[in-house]
């Protein structure tokens, strides 16, 4: 089991570098997309030493395809074990899809079928991806715009049978689970009830935007009350979590993201009183 | 479906809108099907926007969104990194531009700097330390973020007036096929046009050619006192760009 940490943070984006290394940001910890450090050297790869000298790092990965059909890449998982090796991150994370088959590779999360199969091969592909990286990953809920059918199971069951056999921990994307949901018209309370407790050991929260025909996990605006509410009301089910807003796109001054963290810091604060 | 039949499907309706497998997915998925699309393109665009800024100056933005669509169309991404959907741009660029090749020079320009950007660290050699070297059996080692590429235009002119916003000069063909070399220095990545002789020394040192054996070929094609002068300035002028990593003498066997 992956060791707990109760905390609040946030992405590490370009705009905010300097700030969070010419200061003492009130974050503990922060998330890089791994695949942004998984070069060679250069500056990118220094600014993570310094971060990473002055807060907790957690690396949330992309591109890993935990769900390809046609297995991982080996040299994708060396150098992830890598980076792994110079930061010794707090997590190591990446989402339940795939982006590559056959040489082709999306660069989009693209979305699996809840089957047995399906089952079958992202545990085999954890397995293999935990063997190589030398530990425990925690796996995000994604955020689907296609619903497959017939499916032997919810996302909800499938990710808990996925943690039961392969040892993973889940990364609780609390957002995704409300685009999924309004997209394909479950109820998120019972995926937040249904989900693995005692799995989660991140949560992440952002916001999205209305496209033509469906909610898409966008990333670019303030966390809405839709999402916040979705929050309250699965932390109490929980034990200690590392809580982070995702901001990708848009993206503001860092005291506006600093705000919204305020927000979830409340949250938690009440949960825990109420815990006491 | 299989697993595999699935994910072939969408891929083959990522790549090229291919409607049987749209059907096969589904009914019910053409919106989210045109979500995933719509987040494909825009990923692979925002990739070539952000790596080809000054290419992108030099065509105009309606010019270059053209030559990204005919590039998303012909090249499907293959690597894990979105940094390795930028290598084959240049080359789509010379395919859309045949009677102008400064555009694909200045993408093969703006594609190198950001190779080199996040390219292996390694420290430039002190030059204090020439002092004590043997040049008899000398070779040189070459910063891993070096790139050589050809050059038959003044792209690089071109390209160092749009970075500071200046008006570029007219595109012109050189007098004859030049070189140019990218790297990194520190944390800057850095370019200079070359001529043949110092392509062609370089090229040969990096090939592990001793540096006494370079001065030579140099002497052959300058001859002896601007050969050894020309060699000199070679040697400092690497030095200070940063581009020597290191100086290794060789034991001769007899």
């Amino acid at each position: 089991m992956i060791a707990p940490f109760a905390g609040f943070g946030l992405g590490l984006r370009k705009p905010h570098y300097a700030e969070f290394l010419d200061h003492r940001v009130a974050v503990d910890f922060v998330e890089v997309i791994s695949e942004n450090f998984m070069i060679d050297g250069g500056r990118p790869r220094q600014i993570l030493r310094d971060v990473r000298a002055r807060y907790p790092v957690a690396l949330h990965g992309v591109s890993m395809s935990i769900g390809s059909a046609d297995g991982l890449d080996g040299a994708y998982l060396a150098r992830l074990r890598a980076l792994i090796d110079e930061i010794d991150p707090l997590f190591v994370s990446d989402h339940l899809s795939w982006t590559r088959i056959e040489g082709f590779s999306s660069h989009d999360l693209l979305p699996l079928p809840y089957t047995r199969e399906a089952l079958d091969l992202v545990c085999a592909n954890i397995d293999r991806a935990q063997e190589a990286l030398g530990r425990a990953m925690l796996i995000e809920n994604p955020s689907t715009y296609i619903d497959f059918a017939p499916a032997d199971m919810t996302e909800w069951q499938f990710l808990d049978a996925m943690c039961a056999r392969t040892g993973c921990g889940l990364l609780l994307d609390v957002n995704n689970v409300f685009v999924s949901a309004s997209n394909h018209g479950f109820d998120p309370i019972a995926y937040l009830d249904g989900v693995a407790h005692d799995r989660v050991r991140q949560i992440h929260l952002a916001g999205h935007s209305m496209g033509e025909d469906l909610l898409i996990d966008t990333h670019d605006r303030p966390v809405p009350g839709s999402v916040w509410d979705l929050y309250a009301h699965v932390l109490p089910l929980l034990g200690p979590v590392a809580t982070m807003i995702e901001r990708d796109d848009d993206i503001p001054p860092l005291a506006d993201l600093l705000g919204e963290l305020a927000v979830a810091r409340t949250i938690g604060r009440r949960h825990l009183r109420r815990a006491a | 479906m299989s697993l595999i039949e699935l994910q072939r499907d969408l891929r083959n309706w990522l790549i090229r809108e291919d409607r049987w497998a749209a059907r096969r997915l589904g009914d019910d998925s053409a919106p989210g099907l045109r979500v995933y699309l719509n987040n494909y393109r825009g990923q692979l665009v925002a990739c070539l926007e952000d790596s080809f800024a000054r290419t992108r100056d030099w065509l105009g933005d309606a010019a270059f969104r053209q030559a990204v669509i005919a590039h998303i169309e012909r090249v499907p991404p293959s690597s894990w990194t979105l940094d390795a959907y930028s290598r084959d741009f240049p080359a789509t660029l010379a395919l859309l531009y045949p009677d102008d090749p400064e555009v694909a020079e200045l993408a093969w320009i703006d594609c190198a700097l950001g190779e080199a950007f996040v390219g292996p660290d390694a420290p430039a050699a002190d030059a204090a330390m020439l002092g004590d070297v043997d040049w008899d059996s000398a070779t040189l080692q070459f910063t891993p973020t070096l790139d050589v590429g050809e050059l038959s235009t003044n792209a690089p002119a071109i390209w160092s007036a749009l970075a500071v916003g200046d008006v570029p000069p007219a595109a012109e063909p050189l007098p004859e096929t030049g070189a140019i070399l990218v790297w990194r220095q520190e944390q800057i990545s850095r370019f200079r046009a070359i001529d043949q002789v110092e392509r062609q020394a370089l090229l040969a040192a990096r090939g592990g050619l001793s540096f006494a054996a370079m001065c030579d070929e140099i002497v052959a094609a300058l001859g002896q006192e601007r050969g050894i002068a020309f060699a000199g300035q070679l040697l400092g002028q690497w030095l200070a760009d940063g581009l020597i990593t290191r100086i290794e003498e060789r034991s001769v066997s007899i």
